[in-house]
């Protein structure tokens, strides 16, 4: 039995493949914020058997890249006066900066703090693959 | 806008065709263009020890009547003590018109680019380009065999880790090549990203794979020798049983057609027999040669002086 109050202004991370939820939580640094938030995992669904939700009341700068790279499922819902006022159905991000270290030890990157690469999309088979700005090598991510 | 030279298609086809015009025409009148670069600093900056591509710039810029400032080895440089890259690179474009990079981490002179106030030209990042190389081969293609278009070309030795060709295989790629053959052991293969985008965007050219020169060198119109580094193979046995068939040798020659030529970026230690070096079709000397030629072009473009002064 859930006892979570629907929030009235904010965000909600919705249909996270469930296990991921967690994940989701300390990548986007939750436990570092003063909002009021609330994960919720295995909970049932009409998608999905089950699924894992989070909550976040009030504003919120929400990072979709980092989403993305985990879990395409996920759809975000802004709430305002308690009621949906958008839903973004989350996407594989085309280009990422920051998330990512390049693979390559050999890379600029790794020794210059002024070199911050921009990754851009270069293959979703099975594994997102994306290839430096710099060094131009490919990187695997693993974020799943 | 400022240009740079990071990596080979920084410059458009039109544009290598008429650095290697350049280079050919100040080739056979080297004394005309003396003095087009007078009042001009070039900055080397070498971050890695290099002999002929550092020694063919100084040359080149002296030879167009101008200064070069920099150093040869970073342990002489601020960066000893730690300083970043870009900071070094918006202190050097102060005092320099353009600055030429050697740096052994692979995009650092595509950070220098973004941090300098002069055009920087890319000497080589580790394994990654190396485009004034590109450029020299292209110069050299061209004076021995007229045109850079419809070649057979075979690349040996060291297919994976060697940055020469992959900048070569992907500029040749652009300009109609009709088959490359790639000879390396198993170890060295070109890579498979550079395979696949060959595939994806010149499928009208014609790949083969090899393990024995012996077996393609008739073939080739351009043989492309690298070098084989020992340290590259897992075991000495495996280096040894392989070197050889890696080595190109007068019985080798014998095979290859009477209007092939043979390249090599050098330093070469032992893919070439000296037993060739007379060989008219050996013109890995007058390509080093020829590095020279093209590097004025280049820094005549880069400098817009000389041919490429605003009119």
């Amino acid at each position: 039995m859930r006892l979570v109050n629907s929030i009235k202004n904010g965000i909600v991370i919705d249909h996270i493949t469930k296990g991921r939820g967690l994940r989701v939580y300390h990548e986007l640094k939750l436990d570092t914020i003063e909002n009021t938030t609330v994960l919720l995992m295995n909970v049932g669904s009409d998608h999905l058997n089950k699924k894992d939700i989070i909550k976040i009341e009030g504003d919120f700068d929400l990072n979709h890249e980092i989403l993305g790279l985990i879990d395409t499922n996920i759809t975000v819902n802004l709430i305002e006066n308690e009621k949906v006022v958008k839903k973004i159905f989350v996407e594989v991000p085309e280009k990422v900066s920051n998330l990512i270290k390049c693979q390559n030890p050999r890379c600029i990157s790794h020794t210059d703090d002024y070199a911050k690469p921009v990754f851009t999309l270069v293959g979703k088979n099975g594994e997102l693959q994306y290839q430096c700005s710099y060094c131009e090598e490919v990187t695997k991510v693993k974020f799943k | 806008m400022m240009r740079h030279l990071i990596e080979p298609k920084d410059l458009t086809n039109d544009e290598m065709l008429r650095l290697i015009e350049i280079g050919q025409r100040i080739y056979k009148d080297p004394q005309a263009y003396h003095g087009v670069a007078r009042g001009k600093i070039l900055a080397s900056l070498f971050f890695e020890p290099s002999t002929r591509t550092k020694f063919s710039f100084d040359s080149a810029m002296l030879r167009l009547g101008g200064e070069i400032i920099g150093f040869a080895d970073a342990n002489t440089s601020s960066a000893k003590k730690g300083e970043s890259l870009a900071d070094t690179i918006r202190v050097m474009s102060f005092y320099s018109d353009l600055i030429v990079m050697r740096h052994p981490k692979e995009g650092a002179p595509l950070l220098a680019s973004k941090y300098s106030e002069v055009p920087v030209i890319n000497a080589g990042d580790g394994g990654h380009n190396h485009p004034t190389q590109t450029l020299t081969d292209l110069i050299t293609i061209s004076q021995y065999k007229k045109t850079l278009e419809n070649h057979c070309i075979a690349f040996v030795g060291d297919l994976k880790y060697g940055r020469t060709v992959h900048s070569l295989i992907k500029t040749m790629a652009t300009f109609h090549s009709k088959k490359f053959i790639l000879v390396s052991p198993d170890e060295l293969r070109l890579p498979e990203f550079l395979l696949k985008y060959l595939e994806e965007n010149h499928p009208e050219i014609e790949i083969q794979e090899a393990h024995y020169l012996e077996d393609v060198i008739h073939e080739a119109d351009i043989i492309y020798m690298t070098r084989i580094q020992k340290e590259r193979f897992f075991n000495e046995a495996d280096y040894i049983k392989l070197k050889d068939s890696f080595l190109l040798d007068k019985e080798k020659m014998q095979r290859a057609r009477k209007d092939a030529i043979v390249m090599h970026p050098l330093p070469r230690v032992n893919e070439i027999a000296y037993e060739i070096d007379d060989d008219p079709r050996s013109v890995y000397f007058e390509q080093s040669k020829l590095g020279v030629y093209i590097r004025m072009a280049l820094i005549c473009k880069m400098l817009e002086v000389g041919d490429y002064a605003a009119r």
